[in-house]
């Protein structure tokens, strides 16, 4: 634990379901439901899942942007949900979030180079005569030029926003960014540019990424530790490697399968999953994934699989491994 | 509100001024296209003018009483007539639009800040004191205005409150009605802007609330506010006419559009002597609609999600 930079534990997020005359609450949605993971510095860990599937829910509540239900989150050995408001934002600069949509998480009135510099002044990492120097640089190593600087953001196109919501991340120098879906409101060229851009500044800086995505193909060519998540809990957990060559839950099979490979003749065999993720509000019984997987058997329908080491430190959820 | 634009750029002001924000340029470009908003900005600004300046140019003034001149039609002299008194009633128009406007302008301006300071408070803080705000501006509305602005009118003559000072408390009362819906408007802008995700980047930044408010919010909030308070002065030159025609509000002989058109209450003067109430009653039916569709053409450029 001493090692990891961040180390969720049985981390729940449930979001009452009010309905009726008075807001009674009828129910819940587990949205994350008992996850367990670390991240040790410098690691890129990739989490995966469908929508809905709880990544993003993870991804907020690792950071304390939205409040958990159960479980405990420690950030360089420090419980995040312990901490004062006051100490909780003085701590806010050494974790970022990169935001999916760079058309909404920009303030349209904000000119971009105070929007990137203004959290180093309310932190005071920087006295205002070295903040446009310091604007200057992170811009130029996202790609952006200085006089970018006094423009809005309707003035740049959806890749350069994205582009900003990185340097606006970066300027904090932190230690932890989560980059929740970062490149899925991009078309693919801009993808390519912005997933090289990560992994450019990951050699440069020694990030640590905790990347948010449905795409595994990014998820492979980023990571180097990868969770796939389904219905809010972690399916499997392997080193990229270890994952891609030898997955061993049907889901993570399934999903592997769907993953286009740019060799038409190639024959495959192709998992095709029936049926709709279920309702978080009333996920199914034992195995969350039984409803959707091929080779279910009765012990799926009732006992809840537990989560433990396959060997090579491999992690899976599954009574049939 | 301190500008990191200033201590980002260290350019000086008059440079930054020519880089000013093109959103406000395009805006003013599409509002420059919508005619009828022009029309009715330039109505107004010629009322202005009118009351503001005419009076300098006239012979007469509002209260000189002149008794061998009463009731007279109009004529080359007093190009809109005299009233009972002998008074040039052209010279009384004007002076009564330099208080209908001032009261108007004035109660505008007072409602706004009280209806953006309580609604910000309301909609940024919320719980109890949200509470507190809205339930007070919620009990406020549920009363109609206008028996409310006759109890405080009925209340200034009991007072017998001097002339001269009621048309600054009827600005305080118009303000005091005026504000509850201010205030809903701005606490809701503000609700849904804090659920926007540039506002939860901002707390993932640990930006302190101040800035928060002042830098993230406020701008978000100033092209409604330009067109609530357009909107608003109309309402509040219409209210002091009421007040002023039921005699509760500015009184006599202060003239103001309202208690001008009293004379019609006199059933030989509306039928026999129209200049009396006509000029006064037209000032306030152009001027409102002036003010009314150039709010419209600003709301339909600033706030076009608020278009009907």
């Amino acid at each position: 634990m001493s090692e990891a930079l961040l180390d969720i534990r049985h981390l729940k997020k449930y979001f009452p379901v009010k309905s009726g005359l008075f807001s009674r609450t009828v129910g819940h949605v587990k949205a994350v439901d008992d996850i367990s993971f670390a991240i040790r510095p410098g690691e890129t860990f990739g989490l995966v899942g469908e929508s809905g599937s709880g990544k993003s829910t993870v991804g907020r509540t690792a950071i304390r942007l939205m409040d958990k239900t159960a479980g405990d989150v420690h950030f360089q050995g420090i419980d995040l949900y312990e901490l004062s408001e006051q100490k909780l934002r003085r701590l806010r600069p050494r974790m970022q979030l990169i935001f999916q949509d760079p058309y909404s998480s920009l303030n349209p009135r904000v000119r971009i180079g105070d929007a990137i510099g203004e959290a180093l002044l309310d932190h005071e990492l920087a006295s205002p005569a070295e903040v446009r120097e310091q604007v200057q640089d992170v811009l130029a190593s996202c790609g952006l030029s200085s006089y970018h600087m006094d423009r809005f953001p309707h003035e740049f196109s959806g890749g350069q926003r994205q582009r900003i919501g990185i340097a606006r991340a970066l300027i904090l120098n932190p230690d932890l960014i989560i980059a929740d879906e970062p490149v899925s409101a991009l078309d693919v060229s801009i993808q390519a540019q912005i997933i090289n851009l990560f992994s450019h500044l990951q050699e440069t800086r020694g990030l640590t990424y905790l990347f948010i995505s449905h795409d595994l193909s990014v998820v492979e060519h980023l990571c180097s530790t990868i969770g796939v998540m389904y219905l809010g809990s972690m399916v499997e957990k392997a080193s990229r490697d270890e994952l891609f060559l030898h997955p061993l839950h049907p889901y993570t099979k399934a999903l592997l399968s769907a993953v286009p490979v740019p060799i038409p003749k190639l024959k495959r065999e192709r998992i095709v999953l029936k049926g709709d993720i279920p309702s978080p509000a009333n996920p199914p019984s034992g195995c969350k994934f039984h409803t959707r997987c091929p080779f279910a058997e009765k012990r799926c329908r009732e006992e809840i699989p537990v989560f433990r080491d396959a060997g090579n430190d491999h992690w899976v959820a599954c009574h049939l491994v | 509100m301190p500008s990191i634009q200033a201590e980002l750029t260290g350019v000086p002001a008059a440079k930054q001024r020519a880089v000013r924000s093109s959103l406000w340029r395009q805006s003013m470009r599409k509002l420059i296209r919508n005619k009828l908003a022009i029309a009715g900005l330039v109505v107004v600004i010629s009322m202005f003018l009118i009351c503001f300046i005419g009076p300098l140019f006239s012979p007469y003034t509002d209260s000189k009483v002149n008794m061998s001149m009463m009731n007279r039609s109009p004529n080359i002299h007093h190009w809109l007539g005299t009233d009972k008194l002998g008074r040039d009633v052209l010279t009384r128009v004007m002076q009564a639009g330099r208080i209908s406007l001032t009261v108007g302008i004035a109660s505008m301006f007072l409602s706004v800040f009280i209806g953006t300071l309580l609604g910000a408070i309301a909609g940024y803080y919320r719980g109890i004191v949200d509470q507190i705000i809205m339930r007070i501006a919620d009990l406020l509305l549920t009363i109609p205005s206008l028996p409310l602005l006759f109890i405080f009118g009925a209340l200034l003559s009991e007072w017998k409150v001097p002339s001269d000072y009621r048309m600054y408390i009827v600005m305080l009362i118009l303000s005091f009605v005026g504000w509850p819906s201010l205030a809903r408007m701005i606490r809701g802008q503000l609700l849904s802007l804090r659920e926007r995700e540039f506002m939860q980047a901002t707390v993932v930044l640990g930006l302190r609330d101040r800035r928060k408010l002042v830098n993230h919010l406020l701008p978000n909030l100033v092209p409604l506010l330009i067109v609530i308070a357009t909107l608003n002065i109309g309402g509040a030159i219409l209210s002091e006419s009421v007040l002023s025609f039921f005699g509760l509000g500015v009184m006599p002989p202060t003239p103001t559009w309202g208690n001008m058109i009293d004379t019609a209450n006199n059933m030989i003067d509306f039928q026999e002597r129209p200049w009396l109430w006509v000029p006064p009653g037209f000032s306030i039916f152009i001027t409102v609609i002036a003010i009314n569709i150039f709010g419209d053409g600003l709301r339909d450029v600033l706030d076009p999600k608020q278009r009907k």
